[in-house]
């Protein structure tokens, strides 16, 4: 099938481009002749022959033979060999063999007849080709694969396939919900089936089956509802078109309801990001008063940490952080004391000359990743419980990896915050950091609690490290993005103070994302900033200035 | 033993290994044409462009091999303007005026080209720049090996159109000069084809922009609205990984909106975990995993190379080996390396590209690709799910852009009234801009 599509016609110049024929890779091929497939052959073996096609309008020709196969194996369907194949195509798992065209599982390095299900030793994966599949092919098999799992005996299972169907509901579906329906014990995949039932009255049907659907779908949030009950509200008869109407207005409040929900979800896990990276800072430059422009290098030395972390557990992906966090720690924290005894030591009290002295470390750091490992950002994996998203309905999703951040932040606080209020550490840094000769006179000693000071907080840079490797590329300008936000939230908040961090990387988080929507990503980051300088002129010590002794300098 | 003897001896004939190979270098230096490369090898373009100028190695390496151009052998002349734009127009006029390259082969980024172009224009040099770009520019001494909008957005987004039947319509890209411009000539093309202004959404981010939650958060909401929605995505470099994550934790898969992205290749899948990528698609004129002996041929000659049998080929490599190819047989046609003679030697040329077609030099300083669209798989590598049948005449100025479409760029001066003329107003009869006789 050849399509035309002109997109160079004569312009008006005269200036002649060629139009330009255009087809489409799948389609190129005359539609498969039937003669050429045995009548006799089972559905399985034609599907089979289709299957290893490079044509995709071929390998759709046999996904359908595939769902003939499926249904007609009926109520075991679950595990008959029709409904292998679909999952595995499904998830790329179906190889053929290079030359002797047999049919395999690929499953982690584990290779199996498709047919037969035996495991087949000594086999080489390069000796095997994917099958491919493209987008539409994969819509198709997803579809087929609900249809045959309605039947599942795993409730689960059978609500997302409803849902599944539930985008472009046919009438044959909705037939076929009618039918289960009555049989269905599960009261949530019930509610799903009638809805399915109800939008498919909303298509077709009489004027009362209309309103009654209309009535029926009010209170759900799923989007095709929603679209549905718009075209409705346009209809030729009033009271259809009222009944939608007001059904529409109903939900369309309560999806502006959790559109707040979401920007704020949106906003404090921003914010979470902001107050994790520059907790550090406000360690390091909040109570001791060094200004370190390396405080970004750390988070991203903490970020490698990670990445190396998983290059050598790649079995273990899901429990990688669990290491990668004590690790970053130890990694940043000894290249924080490193730091502090070699240079900064020296530069106590002289904030220019530590300010150019750590762009220069920050620099070399950078070097030092560039031409150590690689000047390409490198792949790190999230962990499996870390992918998705916690539904809540069909209009609020809140993403899980952004959750556990969050999560991770206050974590994080929170162990900050009592090692700084409660422990003996904590108590000699804050006598530090208040009078240096004092605190000497009481017997501290001021030279190691620095050490230890600095340590603790790019100990902390990389642990935020580790958070940052879950959002956001590994690469060796990763720390260059977040100092100038560090900084930012550590002068917003009140230097010396950590609390001050936290609320103003939380406010700046979500000042931010509820700017974003109508202002652009840019706009909002200049605002922000804008409106942090006019705060500052206004409050030069921040939200949370230090009060009293600890104040004077 | 160590003979005190035989060190002398050793020594002596080092001196003269050494003055030998300096005579004979001397020599040669006569009798070769130097080709200049101009290529960032530090700083943030260093990753893409690293490769290119090794693929300029390979090829003179190889050309010379075969006995070099003119009788003569090429020398490489390789410079770092470490991605800074302005260092490019000092490295282009030391290469023209110091070196007296016969051809620079170089530059990634618009604003890169834009730097180098006043230096080429004075001096009379020849720029081949293999990246797709935005158009609307066509001088003198710049052969454009890389695709014009008409030979890559606008195909893509008709596939996108035709095949997938897209009605809604995302033209998502980082806030620079590429992406502006691409996007208002999309706009202008999707409403010359009926979209509705309410289906277009237009959205832009900064530089290696990272949280992508409430944009990602919009066009689901964009895509609910029951017509089938589509990304066009001219996000730039290493955003596009938190991106595609994102999308893939709100759920959104490439089933549901597809993204398709013009900046997008091999090597910037290499280093990243391509799972939540997998089915999205890229628009370009060359993909690695294209099943022709030349493309076979070429990767082999790459991987022998660069001594490493994971590199990826992709089509700013193949952009330049076109090129590269089509200034060797003008030189050999012209019989001279003189710039004006090459080019006008090079208009009309033909030379083999990477898919199994042919690249031809139009009077436009434009050339012939064929549009391939792929998905990605999970190894990094593009599954072509839809070419155009005859390659693609590069076209210069857009035909969508009310400002651009009644100029005319012609070398040769046939469509120009005479002269040779990259900026001709059609209407006006004018030749704004590079104005040569």
């Amino acid at each position: 099938m050849i399509t035309s599509s002109v997109f160079a016609e004569e312009t008006p110049s005269g200036n002649r481009v060629p139009s330009v024929v255009t087809k489409s890779v799948s389609d190129n091929e005359q539609s498969l002749e039937e003669t050429s497939l045995h009548p006799k052959l089972s559905l399985l073996e034609k599907a089979e022959i289709l299957l290893k096609e490079k044509s995709f309008k071929k390998k759709k020709q046999a996904v359908e033979l595939l769902i003939e196969a499926g249904d007609k194996a009926g109520n075991n369907s679950s595990d008959s060999i029709a409904r292998k194949w679909l999952e595995n195509l499904l998830s790329g798992h179906l190889y053929q063999h290079r030359k002797d065209k047999t049919l395999v599982f690929v499953v982690d390095g584990k290779i199996s007849n498709a047919i037969s299900n035996a495991l087949i030793e000594n086999a080489q994966k390069k000796d095997f080709k994917k099958i491919t599949t493209n987008n539409a092919l994969r819509k198709q098999l997803r579809s087929a694969i609900a249809r045959l799992d309605l039947s599942s005996p795993d409730a689960e299972t059978r609500l997302h396939a409803v849902n599944n169907m539930l985008d472009d509901i046919t009438p044959e579906n909705a037939a076929l919900f009618k039918n289960l329906a009555n049989q269905e014990k599960n009261k949530n995949v019930k509610k799903a089936m009638q809805l399915g039932i109800a939008l498919a009255a909303l298509n077709q049907g009489s004027k009362e089956d209309k309103i009654k659907a209309i009535k029926e779908v009010a209170g759900s949030l799923h989007p095709s509802v929603r679209n549905r009950l718009a075209l409705l509200a346009d209809n030729e008869d009033k009271a259809i078109a009222n009944a939608a109407g007001s059904a529409l207005q109903k939900i369309e409040s309560r999806i502006k309801m959790f559109g707040h929900a979401e920007t704020l979800f949106f906003g404090i896990s921003l914010g979470s990001v902001l107050v994790l990276a520059a907790i550090g800072l406000a360690i390091t430059f909040g109570v001791m008063g060094v200004i370190n422009m390396a405080h970004g290098e750390l988070i991203m030395l903490g970020a490698y940490t990670t990445y190396l972390v998983q290059q050598l557990m790649p079995n273990a992906i899901d429990y990688s952080l669990f290491v990668a966090i004590p690790a970053a720690f130890m990694v940043s924290g000894l290249m924080g004391v490193l730091i502090e005894r070699t240079v900064i030591r020296h530069l106590y009290g002289r904030p220019l000359e530590t300010l150019l002295a750590t762009f220069g470390i920050s620099l070399i750091l950078q070097q030092l990743v560039r031409t150590g490992v690689s000047p390409q950002n490198v792949p790190v994996s999230n962990p499996s419980w870390m992918s998705g998203s916690l539904e809540i309905n069909s209009v609020l999703s809140l993403t899980l990896n952004r959750m556990y951040i969050v999560l991770f932040c206050l974590m994080v606080f929170f162990a900050l915050y009592f090692l700084l209020r409660k422990s003996a550490l904590g108590l000699q840094v804050r006598a530090v950091s208040q009078n240096r000769q004092m605190a000497r006179a009481m017997g501290v000693r001021s030279a190691r609690v620095d050490a230890m000071t600095f340590g603790l907080g790019s100990g902390v840079a990389g642990v935020a490290g580790v958070a940052l490797s879950q959002l956001t590329n590994v690469g060796p300008n990763l720390g260059q993005n977040y100092i100038i936000d560090s900084f930012m939230v550590v002068v917003f908040g009140g230097v010396g103070n950590l609390w001050g961090t936290l609320i103003a990387g939380l406010s700046l988080g979500v000042i931010n994302k509820v700017m974003e929507p109508w202002a652009g990503a840019v706009l909002a980051k200049i605002l922000v900033l804008v409106f942090i300088i006019l705060f500052i002129q206004k409050r030069p010590r921040g939200l949370f200035p230090q009060k009293g002794r600890a104040a004077g300098d | 033993m160590f003979k005190k003897q035989s060190f002398k001896r050793y020594f002596a004939s080092l001196i003269g290994a050494a003055l030998l190979g300096f005579f004979s270098l001397a020599a040669a230096a006569e009798d070769t044409i130097k080709v200049g490369v101009l290529h960032s090898l530090s700083g943030t373009m260093a990753i893409s462009e690293t490769t290119l100028k090794d693929t300029m190695l390979m090829l003179i390496d190889e050309q010379n091999k075969k006995g070099g151009v003119l009788g003569k052998k090429l020398k490489a002349v390789v410079v770092d303007p470490a991605s800074d734009w302005p260092l490019f127009a000092e490295k282009a006029r030391e290469l023209l005026a110091k070196d007296k390259v016969a051809a620079i082969f170089g530059c990634w980024t618009s604003v890169s080209r834009k730097s180098v172009l006043p230096v080429v224009e004075e001096l009379n040099g020849l720029l081949f720049y293999p990246v797709q770009y935005e158009g609307e520019e066509s001088s003198k001494n710049v052969f454009y090996t890389g695709a014009a909008p008409n030979q890559q957005a606008i195909p893509a987004v008709d596939y996108l159109m035709n095949e997938l039947k897209v009605k809604r319509w995302v033209l998502a890209g980082t806030d620079y000069v590429y992406p502006r411009t691409t996007n208002k000539i999309l706009e202008a093309y999707l409403k010359a084809k009926g979209v509705d202004e309410k289906d277009i959404m237009i959205n832009y981010t900064p530089f290696g922009h990272s949280d992508w939650q409430s944009i990602v958060s919009d066009i689901k909401k964009f895509g609910s609205a029951g017509k089938k929605t589509a990304v066009v995505s001219t996000i730039n470099g290493d955003a596009n990984v938190p991106f595609y994550k994102e999308l893939g934790n709100q759920g959104i898969s490439a089933e549901d909106i597809p993204v398709v992205a013009f900046s997008v290749g091999e090597e910037e899948l290499s280093g990243i975990d391509t799972k939540p990528l997998v089915g999205h698609l890229a628009a370009w004129n060359y993909f690695m995993s294209v099943d022709t002996p030349e493309n076979k041929e070429f990767i082999k000659k790459w991987h022998k190379f660069i001594k490493d049998d994971k590199r990826v080929t992709n089509d700013p490599m193949e952009a330049h080996m076109i090129g590269f190819n089509l200034w060797v047989k003008a030189v050999e046609k012209a019989g001279s390396t003189d710039p004006d003679k090459v080019q006008k030697a090079i208009i009309g040329l033909k030379t083999p590209n990477l898919t199994g077609g042919t690249a031809e030099m139009l009077p436009n300083h434009h050339i012939t690709k064929p549009v391939l669209i792929g998905e990605i798989q999970e190894d990094g590598q593009f599954e072509t799910v839809w070419q155009t049948e005859k390659e693609v005449p590069g076209d210069a100025w857009s035909d969508f852009l009310p400002s651009s479409k009644v100029v005319v760029a012609d070398w040769t001066g046939k469509k120009t009234g005479g002269k040779p003329c990259g900026n001709y107003n059609t209407v006006t009869k004018k030749c704004s801009g590079q104005n040569f006789k």
